[in-house]
């Protein structure tokens, strides 16, 4: 594939491109080859530029210097709708679907085939999507609405939605992030099936397994430089992620063996439902000592985050106990659960974790503000909050320029990082980290593993709540794997393989999966 | 990660015009759309044979020109100055009080109450009186707060309708003639309840025969920096800003989002209230139903104009009170109706909620979402 690459023509190519942004420069003389059939990964920690640089080819925003060609012929996309006439298709990260209508609809928004010019043609709609839905394996219904889809499906309407508009190129921006395992391995194929058909793929990720599977060049970008082009024949995870962060990387978090003292957390027969009033956890149980790390693996959806709610106090219970250090937290609030030295890393930093239009000093005493020093009754203390925050800033390594920015103006994985400084440095007792590292960089998903196996080794209790099943097997001492709302098995680290537990995520009992050492939870 | 710090490009120079500009736009927004309200009001007098310099000279005068006018426009602004910081207190924790309007009958007729029905010395019965208007205003808001606490009731929907009862109510509760309630038998008209104690008005100076100034826009400027400290400095309003900026993140800090809102909005109402008792207790010393006419909606005005902050609500209601007070001179000098004025005024509000058409017409740059995050990026994944 690699030799052939650089025989097909050329379909797209961006010529030093430069974007600045008030006091910074997003990218710095970037220049990229697309060929015709090939999967072009665009790799970097976020922030690297990889967005405002896809962003410049849809016509998103326009570079201040550098040259754009499609087909030899230099553009300079004014707009979305000119780029999309290019042939210049884009999946983003967030769906751009309205939920209230169907996958027809969708598809054809903005684009609409009519009758008499004004009247949809819905059939004459649904047939063409059928034809590409067919073409490229993209099994989707034109009649479902996008609403009763899961995020697979709609994903792959974004993708038929840019095909309808005859796109060559696709852009697809961080495309795995939001899926199941299973689902990432489908999209591969589809990526494949696309790629054979002679479109042209250019694919944003930072997961390094991905980059080595399916592109057929990768270029790396860091501080909004082109600081590298390979291939997956030359490269290794390890020094992509070298190339990624400017230094090697450990990719394996080390700890030593866990020394588990008295229970912390004590979990038993706990029914949990959710907005839907539908059961979201049935009859779960669930033990996490001091000084070891139990991690919770599942695919997402299976009551992970009711459960966490729960045991935040942002949930009520419906049946059972939570007895947090030998208390009762069932019907507790979640001010009342927190003094007892529970910290939560929620798994939406920006929904829950923040306020993005806060600097960081309010951000940093989310919790705690009413507490001495950071108050002295009812008035609060802009000195103490204010040297707490840039304690926290150094300590915990957030990039910033002051901490009286608002907390938007930080990347993700700064954002992530505030959170947990701001959670590790209270006095802590049981830590519940949800995704903590979801959507991070390299550099700071090791930063905060460290961070968690560092507050194990000091006795703290932690629950580990990841669907990145690599995460919970890097740092788990114990795993419990949860579906369907129950955990269905609790085995220790090294127990079981990542593929019986993959198996175990997907429903399957332990049995099916030939491990015998295995503690089942619920004979 | 040191490294990737170091190669980071660093930032062109000092922020140039362009950046300024965008920096200061809050405050620049407001003062635009006044200006360009008053171009627009321009060619409309102009187009309605009217002389819009004339006009415009008229209401500098009317409002600012004099040490009288500008006294009358002090009493005029008062009331909108309170009400503002109602709705703007109210707007900080998330909630739109569309409500000032029924808060301030409510807390006038407390006031009523309180000034026909005690007697005092001045010493206490100017305090009992502000106190009672407040504490009505703050228990009628409160009625919106806890529905909303509650059951999720939207405050929009449940204050204009606590607009209407209130002032139905407040009318019955001076119409009412078996028995009489608040209605003052001495009135032929029926119109205005009795008048309240001597003791309970606020000392003011006489500024013509018909105007006092009074206490009020002390009391009105003093509210401005009291809720500026509050929203700023207590941990009371930074609960209430974490509530309106982002309720889930409240609830996580351990925060409780329903009695935020209940108390946001008693707050609301309770500064409502108080500016129905400088009114009543400053201008009128009694009550009417169609006394504050659409007060309580002009304050969303005033709020907005200063998006929500308190010292701008100083402003905004001196430039509500000065266009009100300026509008019969306008009309005099340039022999215009009543009503241009009123345009000029709503000229005002749409292009100040309608920001985007004076950022497209200054070419104030827009923070884009997209863009802040860009900018965001920049600053390293580290």
């Amino acid at each position: 594939m690699t030799q052939n690459g650089h025989e097909r023509p050329v379909v797209l190519e961006a010529r030093g491109i430069t974007k600045r942004f008030p006091g910074v420069v997003a990218n710095d003389k970037v220049s990229l080859t697309l060929h015709k059939g090939d999967v072009l990964a665009l790799l970097g920690e976020n922030g690297a530029g990889k967005s405002t640089l896809m962003n410049i080819l849809y016509g998103l925003y326009h570079q201040d210097e550098g040259e754009i060609f499609v087909n030899g012929e230099p553009i300079r996309a004014r707009s979305p709708h000119d780029s999309i006439q290019r042939g210049i298709g884009m999946v983003h990260q967030h769906f751009q679907l309205v939920p209230v209508m169907t996958v027809a609809e969708n598809v054809v928004l903005g684009n609409e085939i009519t009758r008499g010019g004004l009247w949809l043609d819905r059939q004459q709609a649904a047939e063409r999507i059928q034809t590409i839905s067919r073409q490229y394996g993209l099994p989707v219904d034109p009649h479902a609405l996008v609403a009763d889809l899961d995020v697979g499906a709609q994903q792959r309407v974004e993708i038929i939605k840019a095909l309808y508009r005859n796109a060559d190129i696709l852009i697809l921006d961080e495309p795995t992030a939001v899926l199941t395992p299973q689902e990432a391995d489908e999209l591969v194929g589809v990526m494949r099936t696309l790629t054979s058909q002679g479109k042209s793929l250019i694919f944003i990720t930072h997961k390094l397994r991905e980059v080595l599977e399916v592109a057929d060049r990768i270029v790396v970008l860091r501080a909004g430089r082109v600081v590298g082009e390979t291939t997956p024949a030359e490269a290794s995870e390890a020094s992509l992620a070298a190339m990624m962060v400017g230094r090697s990387v450990l990719l394996q978090v080390e700890k030593t063996e866990a020394r588990p003292g008295l229970p912390v957390l004590d979990v038993r027969g706990l029914q949990v439902r959710d907005d839907r009033q539908l059961v979201a956890v049935r009859d779960l149980e669930l033990e996490v000592r001091a000084g070891e790390i139990l991690g919770i693996a599942g695919v997402q959806g299976n009551g992970q985050t009711e459960l966490v709610q729960a045991l935040t106090g942002l949930r009520p219970p419906e049946a059972g106990s939570i007895r947090i250090v030998g208390r009762d937290v069932t019907t507790a609030t979640p001010r009342q659960i927190s003094e007892l030295g529970v910290a939560h890393i929620p798994e939406d930093r920006q929904r829950d974790g923040m306020v993005t239009s806060y600097p960081l000093t309010d951000n940093a005493v989310l919790e705690l503000y009413y507490l001495e020093p950071f108050a002295q009754g009812l008035v609060r203390n802009d000195t103490a909050i204010r040297r707490h925050a840039e304690q926290l800033v150094a300590a915990f390594d957030v990039r910033t320029p002051a901490v009286t920015v608002p907390a938007s103006s930080l990347s993700g994985g700064n954002q992530q990082k505030l959170i947990v400084a701001r959670e590790f440095t209270r006095e802590l007792k049981l830590l519940i980290a949800a995704q903590p590292t979801r959507g991070i960089d390299v550099g700071s998903i090791e930063f905060i593993h460290n961070q968690i196996v560092k507050k194990r080794d000091e006795g703290v209790a932690v629950l580990l709540v990841s669907a990145e099943l690599d995460e919970i097997l890097s740092l788990a001492d114990r795993i419990a794997v949860m579906y369907h709302g129950q955990i269905v098995a609790t085995v220790k680290n090294g127990e079981l393989s990542r593929e019986q537990l993959g198996l175990l995520m997907a429903g399957a009992s332990l049995q099916d999966t030939s491990a015998s050492s295995a503690t089942l939870a619920h004979p | 990660m040191a490294q990737a710090a170091e190669e980071r490009t660093p930032s062109p120079g000092p922020p140039g015009f362009r950046e300024y500009y965008a920096r200061y736009a809050p405050f620049l927004v407001p003062i635009f759309a006044v200006f360009t309200a008053l171009v627009v009001g321009a060619l409309m007098i102009g187009l309605t044979g009217g002389d819009w310099l004339a006009a415009y000279i008229g209401l500098w005068e009317g409002s600012f020109g004099t040490p009288i006018a500008i006294a009358n426009t002090l009493v005029r602004a008062t009331p909108f100055i309170i009400c503002g910081l109602a709705v703007a207190l109210a707007f900080k924790a998330g909630l739109f009080n569309i409500g000032a309007e029924g808060q301030l009958y409510a807390g006038a007729v407390c006031v009523v109450v309180v000034g026909t029905m005690l007697q005092l010395p001045p010493v206490l019965h100017i305090p009992v009186g502000i106190i009672a208007g407040a504490l009505g205003g703050a228990a009628w808001a409160a009625i919106a707060g806890y529905l909303k606490a509650r059951t999720g009731a939207h405050e929009v929907i449940n204050t204009i309708m606590l607009n209407y009862i209130a002032i139905r109510l407040t009318e019955w509760l001076i119409k009412s003639k078996t028995p009489y309630i608040l209605g003052d038998p001495a009135d032929a008209s029926g119109s205005r309840t009795r008048f309240i104690a001597e003791s309970m008005h606020l000392p003011g100076i006489r500024v013509t025969e018909t105007a006092i100034l009074h206490l009020g826009i002390l009391i009105a400027v003093l509210l401005v920096f009291v809720v500026d400290w509050f929203l700023r400095r207590t941990t009371t309003g930074f609960e209430l800003r974490t509530v309106g900026a982002n309720p889930r993140a409240a609830r996580y800090a351990g925060m409780s989002v329903p009695t935020s809102i209940v108390l946001a909005m008693a707050l609301a109402g309770g500064l409502a209230g108080i500016a129905g008792a400088t009114e009543v207790m400053g201008a009128r010393y009694a009550l009417s139903a169609d006394f504050f006419s659409g007060l309580g909606f002009d304050a969303i005005a005033v709020a907005l104009l200063a998006r929500a902050n308190p010292i701008g609500i100083l402003f905004s209601g001196l430039l509500w009170g000065g266009l009100l007070t300026g509008a019969r001179l306008m009309q005099v000098r340039a022999g215009l109706s009543i009503d241009v004025i009123k345009i000029v005024q709503a000229l005002i509000i749409m292009f100040v909620a309608a920001d985007q058409i004076v950022r497209f017409i200054y070419r104030i740059p827009q923070r884009r979402a997209g863009e802040e995050a860009m900018i965001s990026k920049g600053w390293g994944g580290g």
